[in-house]
Formats: C-alpha cells, sequence, structure tokens
C-alpha cells in the first residue's frame, strides 16, 4: 500500500508538522510518497526527499501553486489520487491541510477521517470528538482514507532519506481564486505547535500591556508564547497565539498557563502536554485538574518570583 | 444576491458531555442543544450582509431530524428570511451533507454559501470544503472578514502565524472562524417574529443523493485522565520541582 503525503510548506521549507504526516503515513503503509505543490519549491523538495520514510518525491512546480490556494492544490491531489496509487492522503491538520484535503477527497467521492490521533490499522484510528471530551475510535470506508492528522500526537519522521524526486504534470489553475496578501507575525520565539516549553496567559493577566509580562518569562525559558481564547477575545493576545478546540494544539514537554482558568475548550488544546503548570488566584479553576504543579496565588506576584528563582538556574544549553 | 447559510443543531457549548457506558457514542436525550455557535457566527454575517444593502435575502438550511426546526427558528430570530430544513432519520456524515446543500444550491441559487469552519460536536472541520469541490466552487476557510464589491468576495482568513487575504470570484464559499463577528442577541421579540417566517420542510431523501456513511464508528470512550497534581507553596519549589523531578528545565 502507497501513501501519498501532502507537504505543508512555504516554498523555501517544509513545515515540521509534515515530518509528522510522514510518520503517520508510515504507520497506514509501506510505501510514501510526498507531494510538494508550490513554486520554485525545489528546495522544499531536496527536503522531503531527505525525510526518512519518504520513497518518492513528487514535484508539481507551477505559479498557481505559489500561494497555496486549495483549489489548485486540491486539483493536484485530486489527480493523483485518480491514478489508483494510493491507499490513503495523508496531511497534517495545519490550515494549509485542514483547507485543502476534504476538498480533495470530495473530489474523488471519499469521506474525511480529520485531526486523527492514533492509527490503530490501516483503516482504523483514532480522534477527538466534542472538544476533546471523548474519542471517537472509527474505521474509514472510501476506496482511498483520507486522513488529516495531529501533528503533536506523532513523532517527527527523521532526517536522513534519500527519495528520488519526479517532476509530476500540474493540475491548471482554477481561475476563481486569487491570492492577495499575507501578514505572518514575525518574531524571535519557536512556533507555538513545535515548541518545548509554552508558556501560555489568559483573562486573568487583565490587558494587553499585562500580557507582556510573560514575554521575559517565554524568552528565559526558550518558550513559545500562547493565549486562551478569552485572552485573544479580550485583546490581550493576537489571534495566531490562541490555543485550544478552534486554535492551535499544543502537546510540549512543559506548558505553563499563568491566569487561565481552563475552560474545556482550551483544555482540548493542550491537555497532551507532559507536564503542565498551573498559576491561578482561584483553587478552584479547572485548570488545576490537569496540572502536575499548581501554585494558588496572585499571578503579578507569582510571574516575577519565578523570574527570580529561574535567574538562579544555569542557562541550559538544548 | 442571496445568501445560503446552512446551520447544524449540535449539544449546546456549555453542557459537559456522558458518554454512553456501552461506549457506542456520545448521550444526547435530555440534553440542551443549541445551534453550533460558528454557524450562528455565519448567520449573524449573512445578516449584517442585508442589513447593509450587500444582500437580498438570507436562507438558512439544516440537515437532520425534524427537531432540528427549533435552529433554523434560531436563525430566523437572528434574521434569516426564511428557512429549509431536509429531514432525515439516518446520521448524516460531512460528504453526505455537503451532496444535500449541493443539492440545494442547484434549487436556491445562491451567490454566497457562509458556514461554520467546524462543528462543535464532531470537530470535523470539512462541509464547507467539500460542498465547494462539489460545486466547483472557489472557497475561503476561516474568515475574519468579509468583502464583497462587484462579482467577487476578498476574504481574510485566519491561517497559521497570522492571516492571509483571498479573493474570490462569485458564487463562492466562506467558513466563519470565531473572529468574524460578535453574533447579536436573540431577543424574546424577535424569536415570536421568526415562528411567522417560512419555515420549509423536504424529505432529504427526495434529493436522491447518496447519504451513505463514509466511517463507522466503532467505540467512543473518555479521553486518558491525567494524575493528580501537587500544589506548591512557591515559585522557588516549583523551579526545584521543575528541575529536579520533571526535569522540564
Amino acid at each position: 500500500m502507497t501513501v501519498l503525503v501532502l507537504a505543508d510548506h512555504d516554498n523555501q521549507s517544509l513545515k515540521p508538522a509534515t515530518l509528522s504526516a510522514v510518520t503517520a503515513a508510515r504507520q497506514c503503509g509501506d510505501e510514501v510518497h510526498i507531494l510538494v505543490a508550490g513554486s520554485r519549491c525545489d528546495a522544499v523538495a531536496a527536503a522531503a526527499a531527505n525525510v526518512r520514510g519518504v520513497t518518492r518525491v513528487l514535484m508539481a512546480d507551477g505559479p498557481q501553486f505559489a500561494d497555496g490556494l486549495p483549489e489548485n492544490v486540491a486539483q493536484q491531489v485530486h489527480a493523483l489520487g485518480l491514478t489508483g496509487t494510493y491507499s490513503h492522503i495523508v496531511a497534517a491538520a495545519t490550515s494549509y491541510g485542514k483547507s485543502i484535503l476534504p476538498r480533495a477527497a470530495a473530489r474523488l467521492n471519499v469521506g474525511q477521517i480529520s485531526e486523527v490521533t492514533k492509527v490503530l490499522s490501516a483503516d482504523t484510528f483514532e480522534r477527538p470528538i466534542y472538544a476533546g471530551n471523548a474519542i471517537a475510535t472509527v474505521q474509514a470506508l472510501g476506496a482511498i482514507k483520507v486522513l488529516t492528522i495531529r501533528a503533536t500526537n506523532f513523532e517527527a519522521a527523521a532526517i536522513g532519506g534519500a527519495a528520488q524526486i519526479h517532476q509530476v504534470a500540474t493540475a491548471a489553475d482554477s481561475g476563481r481564486s486569487v491570492f492577495v496578501s499575507r501578514m505572518q507575525v514575525v518574531n524571535a520565539r519557536p512556533e507555538l505547535t513545535a515548541a518545548p516549553i509554552v508558556v501560555a496567559g489568559g483573562r486573568g493577566l487583565g490587558s494587553g500591556e499585562q500580557f507582556k509580562i510573560l514575554e521575559p518569562l517565554a524568552d528565559r525559558l526558550g518558550a513559545a508564547l500562547g493565549a486562551s481564547r478569552a485572552a485573544v477575545d479580550a485583546g490581550f493576545a493576537p489571534n495566531d497565539l490562541q490555543i485550544g478546540q478552534t486554535g492551535k494544539v499544543v502537546a510540549p514537554g512543559l506548558y505553563i498557563a499563568v491566569g487561565i482558568s481552563g475552560a474545556i475548550q482550551h483544555l482540548a488544546g493542550m491537555t497532551d502536554s507532559k507536564i503542565i503548570v498551573a498559576i491561578n488566584k482561584d483553587p478552584e479553576a479547572p485548570i488545576f485538574s490537569v496540572a502536575d504543579y499548581g501554585i494558588v496565588g496572585d499571578l503579578f506576584e507569582v510571574v516575577p518570583q519565578l523570574m527570580a528563582a529561574l535567574s538562579l538556574e544555569p542557562v541550559r544549553a538544548d | 444576491m442571496k445568501i445560503m447559510v446552512p446551520v447544524k443543531r449540535v449539544v449546546d457549548s456549555n453542557v459537559k458531555i456522558r458518554i454512553r457506558a456501552d461506549g457506542t457514542g456520545v448521550d444526547t436525550t435530555n440534553v440542551k442543544m443549541s445551534i453550533n455557535p460558528f454557524d450562528e457566527i455565519a448567520v449573524e454575517e449573512a445578516v449584517r450582509l442585508r442589513e447593509a444593502g450587500v444582500a437580498s435575502e438570507v436562507v438558512a438550511v439544516s440537515c437532520g431530524a425534524e427537531i432540528g426546526q427549533d435552529v433554523l427558528r434560531t436563525a430566523m430570530a437572528i434574521g434569516a428570511d426564511r428557512s429549509v430544513l431536509l429531514s432525515s432519520t439516518t446520521e448524516l456524515q460531512p460528504l453526505a451533507v455537503a451532496r444535500l446543500l449541493a443539492a440545494m444550491v442547484e434549487r436556491e441559487q445562491p451567490s454566497l454559501v457562509i458556514l461554520g469552519k467546524q462543528a462543535i460536536d464532531d470537530d470535523c472541520n470539512q462541509t464547507g470544503q467539500m460542498l465547494a469541490a462539489l460545486l466547483g466552487w472557489p472557497q475561503a476557510t476561516f474568515a475574519s472578514r468579509i468583502a464583497i464589491e462587484d462579482e467577487s468576495a476578498t476574504v481574510e482568513r485566519e491561517v497559521d502565524g497570522g492571516t492571509e487575504t483571498v479573493r474570490l470570484t462569485l458564487p463562492a464559499i466562506v467558513t466563519a472562524d470565531l473572529r468574524l463577528n460578535e453574533p447579536r442577541f436573540v431577543s424574546l421579540p424577535n424569536l415570536m417574529k421568526s415562528k411567522k417566517k417560512p419555515l420549509e420542510v423536504i424529505d432529504a431523501a427526495s434529493l436522491n443523493v447518496d447519504l451513505a456513511p463514509t466511517w463507522i464508528t466503532l467505540k467512543v470512550s473518555e479521553p486518558p485522565v491525567r494524575m493528580p497534581g501537587v500544589l506548591l507553596d512557591s515559585a522557588a519549589s516549583l523551579v526545584t520541582r521543575l528541575r529536579d523531578e520533571a526535569r522540564a528545565i
């Protein structure tokens, strides 16, 4: 059985979540092909060829793929699906994968299993429903199994492969959609979904200005900054920091929740973290029910104390 | 311009769900049901476009059991002009719903379909994209802003790491994200008025589309429970624990 993985990328580098998709793909079938649809995306194709477990890179290079328009990329996936080569089509559940894959699935007349967290067999998968408050075990029925996978639940495939790169015939531009612009938030911190440590703030921070007290803490720990939906809705933090059912799903080694009460929608996005720390003044806050370590107290006192205590620690080299 | 807004009836977002003891699913008997919150945002956006004179009519559509009329009433209380229930007693999965909606699009000929980006019960995040595929229409998922001019929709989308803007040629599909708008409060007078608006019930089977499921749910179980943690009295002891016990820093 051959599995097609859709690579998420920006024409320059492969998104780390794609490496997790390769791992999931290898649990579904024995051979893994990876589609890189982009514009002048040679570097991405080369990076994909270097992923262990990938046996072939399919490169669809053209200006119609420059900005990941789902109309065009799904058309490309559809064309490859029609060849009869693939038992599965897999993508990471990033905003790219989530936009494109259901479109390709419907064109292929099959369903999709979204946000797979475990591959039990080639056709049976686990996925969270109801914001992670229940886990469904589902058996996919279609001739081609189309899956998006939750990257935090699959280890990244190792680097060190040597797959061949094949150019494939490219799907035409749909002519119905145009990319206009992109606003990427630029900062020096690690990407939220790939960071080893996440420091996240909630409504307890009180304002956008006060939210900034988390920045030195995040920087001291080499952590990414995150936020609860309440903090984002209140305008304390930009929406790309949102963690939860409708935001990003994270599973770092250490998650520090500051002033976050722990609504179920938030817990859905972080309970797979290895170690959870909660700092909240309300001892009844649900966040404490998932925390390994908790401090009940005023975050505006605890965070500076935490910084002071950390300043006595050696900075970890890795 | 006509806008179609599909809405789904789901367990209310404030309800703590119960999993049936036999593992067959989530218990929905005697549980408060509501319009899917993302669909509510979609209805609000469509109604605002009509109030701004951009759209002339807003039609809400739901698929499922007859009891789903209540969420269509909610949609009409927000301001949808009329609604259609495609009634079916079988479980409808996203591909089946997309096929039903495609049949409704054929009938209603809207220029724009706005859907919620995902339903908060199955968390699939598929129906809008699938509908776009079946119709061959362009799509913009995770919308945080929609501007209609002439024959196009310019949509700002929330994507990983920021936002992105695309321009779609109408007719098109847009799926609503949280920050597209804040739906208005549904007042009692508006709820009463919505009872006078037309609600048509059509047997889904009469549309002659394939409603077969694309997956079988074998089991629904509780998520793994985390071991209880410890409360600490100082930041210093937290750092010690993180260093020596958890080895997390």
